[in-house]
């Protein structure tokens, strides 16, 4: 199956120990629109940006942050292509466990099986790595929960994380504004000014997107209403 | 003769106060034969979980290793000890991936859930689930396990009475048994303690 010529693996080290491929691939995710996360006290959030190529895009249709399961919510920075892969693969495997233990699959275990999913496809031939990092907002019986996933299949637990164009800035202004002890609603305001401190034009309900899960365990993404509400509370 | 009866088997479960019982003979056979009278039919998960394992003995055997095998793992991945609800969904989903050539065994299922809720049920063969409140029962004593718990249970039973209730009624099923029998094995678990003991009725 293949040309033989192309059945090996595109991720094979470079002599200084890095595989290339991945670096690459966090590269195309750097220069994704910023998105973020913050875990507050009793909740989740997680937000992006949501440019559009033109304005004859009709933005109603174009939904960036989507569910895993009713309690786990996926926003992502890099190719958005790669991601619903992703969120498709991950939705079978959350589903799958569901079926054999009539349990929903707690957050640790989802985000697991999606880094695992993504490393295979760098040590596998004829593939490349996905084109995105992923932020993973869950709650379940351990509390609430922030996971990165990186195109190289690493994850890490965070209390508060950005990816994208604006790292570097949106993580200083978090490491700044974050507390232990912050509400839902507080971390949807400090979320909202972490966007608007690298955001080109003028912020509304309509170019972001946030997503939000509380003690209810219920992931929702806010309408675009509901975001101008929480702006207008910002301003 | 059925597949069922090659050996011979007895187990019930029951929930009491906070606690649980289960049951089983010691009896394993070769159809009419006795090969051992300290055969056990009922294996810990873990402190809070139990599971008894009637029908034919090699499937008993090799059902268990391979919950034993599921369970070892989940508890590496998750870092928690399975639930009673989880493991029975588990035990089914295994049994049913084997429809059409089953493990000729009917488990039943004891634990203690969230909160130490007590939780009981078994299922047929190929994995229908049958939760219960009171007790639950299998083997070839069935039919007699039923009518003695039937008659003997009553709900929120303490710890010593459930036992009492749970010996009677083993005892006087597999009595009457001639697949079943040579004495029983109960444990009764509450939340702080595992207690084993073992019942001397009719040897034979």
């Amino acid at each position: 199956m293949g040309d033989s010529q192309y059945s090996f693996s595109l991720t094979t080290f470079s002599p200084s120990g890095k595989l290339v491929q991945i670096e690459h691939a966090l590269t195309a995710v750097g220069s994704g629109q910023t998105s973020l996360g913050i875990k507050a006290a009793n909740g989740v959030v997680i937000a992006t940006e949501k440019k559009l190529p033109s304005i004859l895009v009709d933005e109603t249709s174009v939904q960036k942050i989507q569910s895993l399961t009713p309690n786990i919510g996926v926003v992502y920075s890099g190719m958005g292509p790669d991601s619903r892969v992703l969120v498709r693969k991950s939705r079978k495997q959350a589903e799958q466990y569901y079926r054999l233990y009539k349990e929903p699959i707690p957050v640790t275990q989802l985000v697991r099986e999606t880094a695992t999913v993504m490393q295979e496809f760098t040590q596998s031939g004829g593939v490349r790595p996905f084109g995105v990092s992923l932020l993973v907002a869950g709650f379940d019986d351990k509390g609430p929960q922030l996971y990165q996933v990186d195109p190289s299949g690493s994850y890490f637990s965070w209390k508060a994380s950005a990816m994208g164009k604006n790292v570097s800035n949106a993580k200083t202004f978090l490491e700044k504004r974050y507390t232990e002890d912050m509400e839902l609603d507080d971390a949807v305001h400090t979320a909202i000014l972490t966007l608007k401190e690298g955001f080109e034009g003028q912020i509304s309900g309509k170019n972001i997107e946030i997503g939000v899960i509380g003690n209810d365990k219920i992931f929702r993404v806010l309408t675009a209403s509901e975001v101008e509400d929480y702006l207008q509370e910002v301003e | 003769m059925s597949i069922f009866e090659y050996n011979g088997s007895a187990i019930v479960a029951m929930v009491g106060k906070n606690c649980f019982a289960i049951a089983s003979d010691r009896r394993l056979g070769v159809q009419l034969q006795t090969i051992a009278t300290d055969f056990q039919k009922i294996y810990r998960i873990h402190d809070k979980l139990f599971i008894g394992l009637a029908g034919l003995a090699t499937d008993a055997q090799t059902l268990h290793q391979r919950l034993v095998f599921r369970h070892k793992l989940y508890k590496l991945r998750e870092e928690r000890d399975m639930k009673p609800e989880t493991f029975a969904s588990l035990v089914s989903a295994i049994q049913y991936e084997k429809r059409f050539g089953p493990y000729f065994c009917q488990p039943v299922i004891a634990g203690l859930g969230d909160d130490d809720k007590p939780f009981i049920c078994t299922m047929d063969s190929i994995g229908a689930k049958e939760l219960a409140k009171d007790f639950v029962v299998a083997g070839t004593a069935s039919e007699s396990l039923y009518g003695a718990c039937e008659s003997m249970y009553r709900p929120d039973m303490e710890a010593e009475e459930l036992f009492e209730t749970i010996s009677q009624a083993l005892i006087s099923s597999i009595d009457r048994d001639c697949l079943s029998g040579w004495g029983g094995h109960v444990y009764l678990v509450t939340p702080t303690e595992v207690t084993e003991r073992v019942l001397k009725g009719r040897m034979d």
